[in-house]
């Protein structure tokens, strides 16, 4: 039996109704992929896409391949949180119940060249994935400036661009910064600290923030506004600028080993209560002084390994990784994090044969 | 002239539809997402893990269902080459439907994330943190989103194709409304 016979059975379609209704089969099919286009961006090539930062993130001199692409240079380090119990009447997370979890962290410096000379590092930080009995973790990555350079993902692109190599000089354009500077009047109190802090030849003596806010969920399901963060209790030693650059290009890994010899460096996990009206959505803007401090426990850092086989290697250190009694907050730069930062892991994920391990016997790679 | 055939039943048909809503927001929530640095990011991951556990759970039920119940038969006259095809595509979004779920579920496992389902229901790791396992997971997983779309349009082009021009029953089977066959 033909096709045509069947056709028959029903009133014949004329042949312009065969053909309007091919045309809408067609017009379905055309919209769905248009709607489907729209979706990924691909009709608004203006949007910003985490491709899009983490391609500008990535073109800040030397090669970015296999590593992050931002913290590019840093060191992995494990240790123990050993909290004290003071946060559990705020937050139900299982880490911060009274108890020891163990830590894989890292420390980097905010740069984009993997080989980088440590005096590039204005901005130092600390990375830490700590993991539950029940396997639930709590990831998050702070810096050592008090407040973040921008508040939004835009302007944080804008930024980027700022920095990225000019391939005419080599060098990123002079100009660009003090333009970003001038028509981003909300990145002054970064550039205040960045401008008068003290550097120091070490991770240890510098604090570590978490920069966004995130909420604390306690028992009765009410939610706290904070921020929190890693204070050290090795005193900051200030060093000249010009003696740094003295110092070789490693000097900062140098200083982790060695004081690592000598014992485990500790950190108290401090979190900073908001009052109404502070901001939970602008990482430019510090919480006033007086604000309520719980010392919720303390950071061990017991041991350092260099990254290329080190236990933080395999790890994206995103900060919406939480635990149950910890959320986000309305801070746009958090799902900006997540989802960069996942792009980041992609590529470099499949970028191992750049960024190689150090060989040994087959097998015995973790 | 027949009787009009059966149509997939009752059960089937529920799945059918119920699953085809939830994939097509999948497939749009995984494009949305990956392309997209503003808070509506968080709340697409937050929806999408559990949704592909979903779909995972829907499509062994409803492979069960199939290999039980079976599929009413194509018309005796559809052409041989649009037999086969129907065949092959069915084949291929059952594929589809078990391995989304499983290559996301392997490549978050791979990559050292947690699995959370919701709160602090986590799932199991089915796979050894690996990055370059990671690696070809992450690229499996974007390319068999653009497959399973691109099936989904061939399959719903198929339906209307049966619904609008052959009028053979067979759109009707699973929709329960269009042209009877005769």
């Amino acid at each position: 039996m033909s096709d045509e016979e069947n056709l028959t059975r029903h009133a014949p379609l004329s042949l312009s109704a065969v053909g309007g209704r091919f045309a809408v089969i067609g017009g379905v099919l055309f919209t769905s992929a248009l709607a489907f286009a729209y979706a990924g961006g691909w009709l608004t090539p203006d949007r910003l896409t985490p491709t899009r930062m983490v391609a500008a993130l990535s073109d800040r001199g030397g090669n970015p391949l296999g590593h992050r692409r931002n913290h590019s240079k840093g060191i992995c380090f494990t240790g123990v949180l050993e909290a004290n119990g003071a946060a559990s009447q705020y937050s139900v997370a299982p880490m911060l119940v009274a108890g020891r979890y163990p830590v894989v962290g890292r420390f980097a410096i905010a740069v984009g060249n993997p080989d980088a000379s440590d005096i590039m590092g204005r901005v130092k930080s600390m990375a830490v994935r700590i993991v539950s009995p029940n396997g639930q973790e709590w990831r998050s990555g702070m810096n050592n400036s008090p407040v973040f350079v921008v508040s939004n993902p835009r302007d944080f692109y804008e930024l980027t661009l700022a920095q990225d190599i000019d391939p005419a000089t080599g060098k990123p354009d002079p100009g660009a910064m003090n333009r970003f500077s001038a028509t981003h009047p909300d990145s002054a109190p970064f550039a205040e600290w960045s401008q008068t802090a003290p550097w120091t030849t070490s991770w240890a003596d510098q604090a570590y923030n978490s920069l966004n806010a995130f909420r604390f969920i306690d028992g009765g399901g009410a939610s706290h506004l904070v921020r929190w963060s890693m204070e050290p209790t090795v005193s900051p030693t200030p060093v000249p600028h010009a003696v740094l650059a003295s110092m070789g290009p490693d000097f900062l890994g140098h200083d982790l080993v060695r004081r690592l010899s000598d014992g485990p460096l500790t950190w108290r996990l401090v979190v900073t209560f908001a009052e109404p009206g502070d901001p939970s959505n602008d990482a430019t803007k510090a919480w006033p002084s007086d604000r309520k401090r719980v010392d919720v426990g303390t950071l061990i850092v017991q041991k350092a390994e260099a990254e290329a086989d080190g236990p933080c290697r395999d790890f994206n250190y995103d900060p919406t990784i939480l635990p149950t009694g910890i959320t986000v907050s309305d801070d746009p730069l958090l799902a900006a994090r997540s989802a960069a930062y996942a792009r980041s892991f992609d590529l470099r994920t499949a970028e191992a044969a750049d960024y190689p391990y150090t060989p040994r016997p087959a097998g015995d790679r973790p | 002239m027949r009787t009009e055939r059966d149509g997939f039943s009752g059960l089937q048909r529920v799945l059918h539809w119920l699953m085809a809503i939830m994939v097509l927001t999948m497939l749009f929530i995984g494009v949305s997402m990956v392309s997209t640095l503003k808070p509506r990011f968080l709340t697409l991951i937050t929806i999408h893990k559990p949704l592909g556990i979903a779909i995972l759970a829907l499509a062994a039920l409803r492979l069960a269902v199939r290999l039980r119940l079976g599929a009413p038969p194509l018309p005796d006259d559809l052409p041989r080459i649009q037999a086969l095809a129907a065949k092959l595509s069915h084949f291929m979004l059952y594929a589809l439907l078990m391995a989304m779920p499983l290559v996301g579920w392997g490549m978050l496992s791979a990559g050292g994330y947690p699995v959370v389902l919701y709160g602090s229901l986590h799932l199991p790791e089915i796979l050894p943190h690996d990055d370059q396992l990671h690696a070809i997971l992450r690229t499996t997983h974007t390319v068999l989103a653009y497959v399973f779309f691109t099936t989904i349009l061939l399959h719903v082009a198929a339906a209307l194709f049966h619904a609008l021009i052959r009028r053979d029953g067979v759109f009707r089977a699973m929709a329960g409304i269009g042209p009877r066959n005769q």
